[in-house]
């Protein structure tokens, strides 16, 4: 019992676990999964296949948050990898075969992997505030993806495109698997080899790993570049979502989203341990809630406000000040409820 | 003899204190440069550039970025940061709005909007400073509030009919070609003031010692607590002054306004020469940043390119400006 209560992943799992008691108390159908064509529907796998695009930023953000950086600029990467695929999707003469979608793919999660590795360049060999390094980008970003689409909304038509986050593999949504094919992949190679550890040891201190033969600098720069290959895969998801490149509204405030699921999922933003799992859950736990209060009738655009106050808790929840207050009323609670069940360790002692 | 090395090394050290006085204001100097090249180049290249009457509108356009670089120099030179400008921004003139469509007086109405800036940056400076959140995440919180609250006053623009709040952006004072508008004059006396507050009172030098290393400054016994919050109400403020200035420039409330403001300000700042890390830069700085933004703006608009050049050529200038920021710091602190 100590175990489960000592673990990182209670608070968000029981977050996320009454968010789906209240939608499923106050719409029935909520939990309800119907098979139609043997495709599965219903809001839970509607939530699967959303969450999509935030999970695969989320999942670089949490270790470039683990290594004490920020990245500011995964909207912005997102807005241009959708605008260079779909640019070049649009200008070929086959926007249906397999290859054609293929190099645009590629073309565009490379240029946001090479964005990923300057902002990681300003911020490893430059020294640059990352937050600021980052802001650079989120900045120009935009401007460039509007650029690439030549200030226009670039739409198309093309089945395989669509495919990406409107079809359905063995039942599922394809875009879950991209997703779960994200999280096995980066925790494999975070996990399973000593990156992980290394990445922790960065972020708790860089001088001291930098002196104990960790090379910090490299492993920095290669985070990001890995949050912008994961930004580019979501730009793509998105672009494919809508089946257009809109260089203004793809990815608005997902960095935003981003850090409040890593935060969520129990990652401090001082760095250092990082959970992916944690991650996972932020993010199902922001997918929900946005589903929540677009069921609720509440107009989207107010959901910054629920928003601030999920943020406000949890830092709330993080602070020490606040900690401090809690154990000290438990600490004047418990004597009376002592005082109150004398029987109870009796009980269960003879159990 | 003996009595003329002191004096000797006295005038050695006041010489090097000025160097170092100078040093600091080394950015300033460079963003001044910036300005004057693009004047220059400006006007070699379009011809009739330089007129009286864009200089003044180049004041008067920008008067709401310059309130709030104003107020985020306090915050940056403490070592924090203040996403929630822009939307605290929006979230004032919709207040206003929305009270003098239902008749409200004016004269109620402007104080309600100052202290209801002054009360999102009492939120974020509380959550800073009592409850250990990061500056960054705390204003993120304010934002998404302040975003969020704009909703739930309205989802629709509102215009503004009240002659004394468009009157501060219509009235025009001087002659046809050098004009400035009330918007402009209070934004000149916020600079004057900030810039007061922060040279020659107690409060401004704390947020210097404060920015330069806090655990000295409260070792020092300054108030370090008071003053960290202070900042954020200050920020605050000039959002609410800014959300009126904006409020008049545009004559309605409307919720998406200012969205990304906040990072203009931040750019302007920085390329005004304070420093991200705190302690080092000057509210004149933060001006002449504003000043560098807004005729990026209009040479843009010259050059009739797209828009979206705007963003490109501040993320650069951001750029350049950091990474020589950098290149200063790591000059001093290797000496």
């Amino acid at each position: 019992m100590r175990r489960v209560l000592k673990n990182r992943l209670l608070w968000p799992i029981g977050a996320l676990v009454a968010l789906i008691i209240v939608n499923a108390i106050s719409r029935p159908s909520f939990l309800s999964i119907t098979v139609r064509d043997g495709e599965l529907y219903g809001s839970f796998i509607d939530i699967l296949r959303n969450s999509a695009p935030l999970m695969l930023v989320a999942l670089g953000m949490t270790l470039v948050i683990a290594t004490r950086g920020i990245d500011l600029s995964v909207g912005a990467q997102m807005a241009i990898s959708g605008a260079v695929a779909l640019t070049i999707i649009k200008d070929s003469p086959t926007p249906n075969s397999l290859s054609t979608i293929a190099v645009a793919v590629l073309a565009g999660v490379a240029l946001t992997l090479l964005f990923g590795l300057w902002n990681g360049f300003l911020v490893a060999v430059l020294g640059i505030q990352p937050i600021i390094a980052t802001l650079v980008l989120m900045l120009a970003g935009r401007g460039i993806a509007l650029l690439i689409t030549g200030g226009f909304i670039t739409t198309i038509n093309s089945t395989p495109y669509a495919f990406m986050s409107q079809g359905y593999a063995l039942g599922f949504p394809f875009a879950f698997f991209v997703s779960l094919g994200a999280i096995v992949i980066v925790s494999l190679v975070v996990r399973r080899t000593a990156l992980g550890v290394l990445t922790e040891s960065v972020g708790i201190n860089p001088t001291a790993s930098r002196l104990a033969g960790v090379r910090a600098r490299s492993i920095t720069w290669a985070l990001y570049g890995l949050s912008g290959l994961l930004a580019g895969f979501a730009g793509i998801l998105y672009s494919s979502n809508i089946m257009a490149a809109d260089a203004n509204n793809a990815g608005i405030n997902i960095e935003l989203d981003a850090i409040l699921a890593v935060v969520l999922g129990g990652t401090s933003l001082a760095g250092g341990k990082f959970t992916l799992a944690g991650t996972v859950v932020g993010v199902f736990i922001i997918q929900t809630l946005t589903s929540t209060i677009t069921f609720l009738g509440v107009p989207p655009a107010v959901t910054p406000v629920f928003k601030a106050l999920v943020v406000i808790i949890v830092c709330l929840s993080q602070s020490r000040r606040v900690r401090q207050w809690v154990r000290q009323l438990w600490q004047r609670l418990r004597p009376a409820a002592a005082a109150k069940s004398p029987a109870a360790p009796t009980q269960g002692a003879v159990a | 003899m003996s009595a003329a090395t002191p004096v000797a090394q006295t005038r050695l050290s006041s010489l090097r204190k000025l160097i170092q006085r100078r040093v600091s204001w080394l950015p300033v100097g460079a963003a001044v440069l910036i300005l004057i090249l693009m004047f220059v180049a400006g006007q070699s290249y379009f011809g009739r550039f330089l007129t009286p009457r864009l200089l003044s509108s180049l004041l008067v356009d920008n008067a709401y970025l310059i309130v709030l670089a104003a107020g985020m120099t306090f915050v940056i030179l403490t070592g924090g940061i203040d996403l929630s400008v822009g939307a605290v921004m929006a979230f004032t003139g919709m207040l206003a709005a929305k009270l003098l469509s239902t008749g409200v007086p004016t004269g109620v109405v402007i104080p309600l909007m100052i202290a209801s800036g002054a009360i999102f940056g009492l939120i974020v400076g509380v959550l800073v400073n009592y409850f250990d959140v990061q500056p960054f995440i705390a204003s993120l919180a304010g934002m998404f509030l302040a975003r969020g609250l704009c909703f739930v006053v309205s989802l629709e623009a509102i215009q503004v009919k009240d002659t004394t709040v468009l009157g501060l952006q219509s009235v025009k004072l001087g002659t046809f070609e050098w004009y400035i508008t009330p918007t402009g004059i209070i934004a000149l006396l916020v600079i004057v003031i900030a810039a007061w507050v922060l040279g020659y009172t107690r409060f401004g030098r704390t947020v210097y010692a404060i920015g330069g290393n806090e655990q000295s400054a409260r070792l020092m016994g300054l108030p370090v607590a008071r003053t960290k919050v202070l900042v954020y109400v200050i920020s605050g403020i000039c959002a609410g002054v800014a959300g009126l200035l904006f409020t008049a420039y545009t004559a309605a409330g409307y919720s998406l306004n200012g969205i990304g403001t906040e990072l203009d300000t931040i750019a302007s700042v920085v390329i005004g020469g304070t420093l991200l890390a705190g302690g080092s830069g000057y509210v004149i700085g933060s001006l002449i940043g504003v000043l560098v933004y807004g005729v990026i703006k209009v040479s843009i608009t010259f050059l009739g390119a797209d828009s979206s050049w705007t963003r490109i050529t501040i993320g650069i200038l951001l750029l350049v400006f950091v990474v020589v920021q950098r290149v200063l710091v790591a000059r001093g602190s290797r000496r």
